[in-house]
């Protein structure tokens, strides 16, 4: 269940422009029959990666130059919709560490931190920036949670919540601190019923 | 300090506080699980050698790979075998953990949300959980619910709590006389479009004003339901006689009720309570709702005229939907009805469309799914299924059906259909499928004319 850490990350961008793309997009239905999380990456995004006859398209997805990006920058909105974790799982499996957007649902961020994918908001320049320039090697500090654009593009903060951030750069789980509050939650119990 | 309900359900379940480093250790009551977003959890608690700390606080159904028809030999037909399997693996799975599962055999088995309120397990004050996103319908009996992920599946399965930083909160007053024939899913379509796909994100909702307070329980759910649309993860209703007279003499209803239900009423939001934001809207301006794009924020009145896309992704959810800026709306062929989901697959939703269907003929297939066992055994006690079956549409077993169709009930790619199920994406209801969210009675009258059609004119015209 842990995941490997993640500090900084530079890597060239895949750019997908349209906005409100949403966890069926991502990871549609027909997938999430599946009682195993492995394998998932073959089908991230598939009504953009596959024909009707399952045959490839010239998707950037399905390029060399795309499988070897690990920062995805999606339109608005990223990720709403559905609470499957199967959309994370499918974009950390197809080689993704990181997805920035200008928002990005509630549900699937909190999903993306439990597996070693970081969600990044950005402020808007700097998101339209990386919408005009796809494939720009850029760089993810977690460290300083900066995000710095290459050709003098300045460099901008974003926040990540600091448990999160500390379990991404240890690529701890939430599992074992929970079950560290056992005590806790016994004495909760014994409270409340 | 006076408190919102949201405020009050959520101090009740603090186990640890947040702090600046660590987000709430967050108690969880009631723990849904279904077939499509457990197993990886179990498989989670197997390789750690946990096991299921409140199994007592447990409750799962079978709903999105089921089929919803039977073969003449008894058998059910589904989609793939890896469909069946995965049925067969939350069985196992449960079974093992000896968690009360609602399998084929249960009376109560259905839709996971409109399993536990008929159980009478969801309940005002309560947290409540679930590995699916429109958890939020849980809200409409005051408690604090809403979807959560594979892996916090496993946490809540293993202890019984999640992370979770408190959200903000959001009041959403609908004040003033809603107009003849408005139904709560054009209430939440048009608090959605006016509100937009992301408004509500990281905010908790409350619904208030004399609209919900006037509303059935089977309506309070079709518009909590959808608070996940706007972007929230939960959205509530505070809780009132209508809430304990619908719980009253369920299964899980509690033994003390008089006790429970003046406990209950103590979790009002406060007078001069503060919400970190507020949206008022006038109930007079709510009309018949349907939606026109790829999102279920592209809603607009039934009466209306397409909008100009404002932007690329407006154009391209114009384009995929096949409709045109400026034209109107109603009158739009359709190629099927489908009745059924979370949002509308309740008594009062088939009872509607039973009204408009009633001595009448559909024109295009219309398949009505009762979201449990029990609501079609009700809703076959009162002559409903007649209704529709005399009209020519398919009454079929409960589950999810053509709200995902993941158990293979889907359209053919370019169909466009008029459903009561809550997201419009792209691809949802099949590849290239177009979907139009719509009330009951307005998916009814579609059904009766073959084009989008406002139900108010179904009565004018016989
Ligand atoms: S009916 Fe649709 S939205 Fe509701 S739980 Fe099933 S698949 Fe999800």
């Amino acid at each position: 269940m842990s995941f490997k850490p993640l500090t900084i990350i530079t890597s060239k961008t895949l750019v997908l422009q349209a906005a409100n793309i949403d966890t069926d997009q991502i990871m549609p239905a027909k997938f999430l029959s599946m009682t195993t999380k492995a394998g998932l990456g073959e089908h991230v995004f598939a009504n953009l990666r596959y024909g009707p006859d399952g045959e490839l398209t010239d998707h950037t997805l399905n390029s060399e130059a795309g499988k070897a990006c690990e920062i995805l920058v999606a339109g608005h909105n990223f990720g709403c919709g559905s609470s499957r974790e199967h959309a994370p799982w499918g974009l950390t499996d197809y080689g993704f560490r990181v997805v920035i957007s200008s928002e990005i649902a509630d549900i699937f961020r909190s999903n993306s931190l439990k597996n070693g994918l970081l969600p990044i908001v950005i402020e808007k320049s700097a998101h339209q920036w990386l919408l005009d320039h796809p494939g720009e090697e850029v760089t993810v500090d977690l460290k300083t949670c900066e995000l710095r654009l290459p050709k003098n593009g300045g460099s901008y903060k974003f926040s990540v919540d600091s448990f999160s951030r500390h379990c991404l750069m240890e690529g701890l789980d939430e599992m074992g601190y929970l079950l560290g509050q056992d005590a806790a939650i016994t004495e909760f119990e014994a409270r409340h019923g | 300090m006076p408190k919102t309900l949201f405020d009050k359900v959520w101090a009740r379940h603090i186990v640890t506080p947040e702090t600046a480093t660590h987000p709430a250790v967050f108690y969880i009551d009631l723990h849904l699980i279904h077939e499509v977003t457990s197993p990886q959890a179990f498989t989670a608690l197997k390789e750690r050698s946990l096991t299921v700390r409140r199994p007592d606080r447990t409750l799962a159904t079978i709903d999105h790979s089921t089929p919803t028809k039977i073969n003449s030999d008894g058998s059910r037909p589904y989609v793939t075998a890896q469909a069946e399997r995965q049925v067969q693996t939350l069985l196992g799975n449960t079974r093992a953990h000896g968690i009360e599962t609602h399998g084929w055999e249960s009376e109560n088995r259905g839709i996971v949300h409109v399993m536990g309120p008929e159980l009478g397990a969801t309940q005002p004050g309560m947290s409540i959980v679930c590995g699916d996103s429109h958890t939020s319908t849980h809200g409409a009996f005051g408690a604090i619910a809403f979807g959560i992920g594979t892996t916090q599946v496993g946490h809540v399965l293993a202890t019984q709590t999640i992370l979770m930083r408190k959200p903000k909160t959001m009041a959403i007053h609908v004040n003033g006389e809603l107009g003849a024939g408005i139904t709560p899913k054009d209430v939440i379509l048009h608090i959605i479009a006016e509100i937009g796909v992301g408004g509500g994100t990281g905010y908790a909702l409350e619904y208030r004003g004399n609209v919900f307070e006037d509303m059935s329980m089977d309506g309070r759910m079709t518009v909590c339901n959808m608070s996940i649309e706007a972007g929230a993860r939960c959205g509530m209703i505070a809780p009132d006689e209508v809430t304990f007279n619908y719980i009253k003499g369920r299964k899980f209803a509690p033994k003390d009720y008089a006790a429970a239900c003046e406990d209950w009423r103590s979790l009002r939001t406060d007078n001069g309570a503060v919400f970190d934001k507020e949206v008022r809207i006038k109930a007079e301006d709510i009309k018949p709702m349907v939606t026109y794009g790829t999102h279920p924020g592209m809603g607009i009145a039934i009466d209306n005229f397409i909008p100009k896309a404002g932007t690329k992704a407006d154009q391209a959810a114009l384009d995929y939907m096949r409709l045109s800026s400026g034209a109107a709306i109603a009158g739009t062929r359709a190629d099927k009805v489908f009745i059924g989901s979370c949002t509308n697959s309740r008594l009062d939703d088939l009872r509607a469309a039973a009204a408009l269907l009633k001595g009448q003929t559909v024109t295009i297939e219309t398949i009505i799914v009762p979201g449990s066992a029990l609501i079609k055994a009700q809703a076959e006690a009162e002559g409903l299924d007649a209704i529709f079956t005399a009209a020519g549409a398919q009454w079929r077993e409960a589950g999810c059906s053509m709200c995902l169709g993941m158990n293979g009930d889907i359209g053919t790619p370019g169909d466009l259909v008029v459903s009561t199920s809550n997201r419009n994406f792209m691809g949802r209801q099949g590849p290239g499928v177009r979907t139009v969210l719509a009330s009951p009675e307005t998916a009814a009258a579609s059904a009766i004319t073959g084009v989008i059609t406002d139900p108010r004119k179904i009565g004018e015209a016989a």
